[in-house]
């Protein structure tokens, strides 16, 4: 695994270099947090539950930020490095396979762990917005979210013939279920109709997953986002794996 | 001398096309060893078969006495590639691009250094994206180079060089051999193999076709050089058949021109025209080169 650690960093670094990836990934969540606490504030309302706007808000939003890393960063810098070349030449070194699979997952995770950081402390310090679950809990939801997502994100890859064609399918996939599953506008908010759609889109179970346990629910209540989530992680991955490839 | 590499009856097809059609040859520790011929004949197809990152269809290879398929991880370890279709992400930096391709490695060279070697040290923190072609072929050495490697494989290292980058390289190359190490490389130009190999494999339609020294080759084809230059009207062109060595002369136009063999040549017919107080100018000397060894291999010309 020598490598490993070199790699991840150089490739944060290269990422915090793309100023589009770096301002979606790390400063449009807590942009839009502040924009819509300016029109909303974080005043307790029953439609959620006695909790404010803000409350129920960043939880939500980190979905965003997955469904931004894994659907279309992830894909476009998977499927141009493999189409430039980069991937052809770290395949002449002893750099083992695994080694390099790793150290992509773990910077891109890291990357949205920065966002997600900033995110909540954000809501923290402006809005000083609820947590009533625990960290332990909402870290694993996190990181099933994350990674199902991931998985997804290497699947386009694999599937696409060329960077362009992963960026399209990528920006199209998550666009629609950023506005459909809640992570920028509160389902309850919603048409009846959108709610109906939502309950097709992979991204509401990851909202609903973050944010329930966010706010205290146990793991056992969930076992249905917990199966979605983790089927996409298994599918997601295993055609990944299958359709990876260096050049 | 060793052995570097030694390959026996190679054979590598995409589809119905045979790439490689059963290649055989050894490369010597401590040579530059050619692979030369047009795009398409089966160079790179050989190159990474050997270097690992492709699989035979048929055919032994050893390398450093690894065999590439079974033993790849510890063949990387001590092999330097630089291959002919690879990038680096547009804005990783130079001396970041040497760390990080030297934390692949149990043995590394000082980056520093070699930076200084390649002429690279005030490009160092430059992304790769600001690199000239130049600049990018001697980084992609540089990464060859970081693991102090034993054996280097260079595929079309100057394609896209100006002529001047061209013969810096030559020059690098030249340089990689004399501290000892064993050099591999491919390229369609003629006069790159001629200049720069020690010993040169003409491939054509993934067949070797020929394999020794430059000049045995260009001597096995007992071609002759020529003298041209041109003078007035009343230089006798028979005069030059009484120097030793001359098979013909002739006139073309308002230029001579004089066929033989030998090494005297040149200076016999200066000689007579001095002594015969006869003005002439522009005066060349035509060679047979490796080019010419391929046209009488393969019936056609080497340029595409």
């Amino acid at each position: 695994m020598r490598g490993v650690w070199k790699l991840t960093l150089i490739q944060m670094k290269l990422y915090l270099r793309e100023p589009i990836a770096t301002f979606f990934t790390i400063f449009y969540a807590p942009m839009m947090l502040l924009l819509f606490g300016a029109i909303y504030g974080n005043k307790p309302t029953p439609l959620f539950g006695g909790r404010g706007t803000m409350d129920v808000s960043v939880p939500a939003y980190i979905g965003l930020i997955i469904a931004t890393v894994g659907l279309i960063g992830l894909p476009i810098g998977t499927a141009s490095a493999r189409e430039s070349g980069i991937l052809r030449r770290f395949r002449a070194t002893p750099l083992h396979p695994l080694a390099y699979i790793v150290s992509d997952v773990l910077s891109y995770l890291l990357m949205t762990m920065l966002g997600v950081l900033l995110l909540i402390l954000t809501g923290k310090l402006v809005f000083n917005i609820r947590f009533e679950g625990n960290i332990l809990s909402v870290l694993g939801s996190f990181l099933l979210g994350t990674t199902a997502f991931f998985a997804l994100g290497y699947l386009i890859a694999g599937l696409a013939p060329t960077a362009r064609i992963a960026q399209t399918v990528g920006m199209v996939l998550a666009f629609p279920m950023m506005f459909l599953s809640g992570a920028s506008i509160p389902l309850e908010v919603l048409p009846a109709k959108i709610e109906a759609v939502s309950r097709y889109i992979p991204l509401t179970y990851a909202v609903r997953l973050i944010k329930e346990l966010w706010f205290g629910d146990a793991w056992g209540q969930h076992w249905k986002e917990v199966a979605v989530l983790a089927g996409c992680l298994l599918v997601g991955g295993i055609i990944a794996a299958w359709t990876f490839r260096w050049e | 001398m060793g052995i570097a590499i030694e390959v026996r009856e190679l054979y590598k097809s995409y589809g119905s096309v045979r790439a490689v059609d059963g290649v055989s040859f050894t490369v010597e520790e401590g040579e530059i060893f050619g692979m030369v011929g047009p795009n398409g004949a089966g160079k790179t197809t050989t190159i990474e078969c050997v270097e690992g990152l492709r699989r035979p269809d048929r055919g032994t290879i050893r390398v450093l006495g690894l065999d590439p398929q079974r033993d790849g991880y510890e063949l990387r370890c001590c092999i330097g590639v630089q291959l002919q279709e690879a990038a680096l992400h547009p804005r990783l930096k130079v001396r970041e691009a040497l760390d990080l391709f030297g934390s692949f490695y149990p043995r590394r060279v000082d980056a520093n250094h070699l930076l200084e070697q390649l002429g690279l040290a005030e490009k160092r923190g430059a992304p790769f994206e600001k690199l000239s072609g130049g600049q990018k072929q001697r980084l992609f050495i540089a990464l060859a180079l970081i693991n102090d490697p034993e054996l280097v494989f260079l595929d079309e290292l100057t394609t896209g060089l100006d002529p001047q980058a061209r013969r810096a390289t030559w020059d690098l190359v030249r340089s990689i051999r004399d501290r000892g190490k064993t050099v591999f490389l491919t390229t369609h130009y003629m006069e790159e193999a001629e200049r720069l190999c020690d010993r040169v494999a003409i491939i054509d339609h993934g067949k070797i076709v020929a394999l020794d020294t430059p000049e045995n080759l260009i001597r096995s084809l007992g071609a002759e050089h020529r003298v041209v230059f041109s003078a007035d009207e009343r230089l006798d062109v028979g005069m030059f058949r009484q120097l030793p060595g001359v098979t013909r002369a002739e006139r073309v136009g308002e230029r001579v021109v004089v066929y033989g063999k030998g090494e005297g040549l040149v200076s016999g017919v200066v000689g007579l025209l001095e002594r015969a107080g006869l003005p002439f100018r522009d005066l060349q000397t035509e060679q047979p080169s490796l080019e010419d060894v391929f046209l009488a291999l393969t019936g056609r010309e080497m340029r595409d």
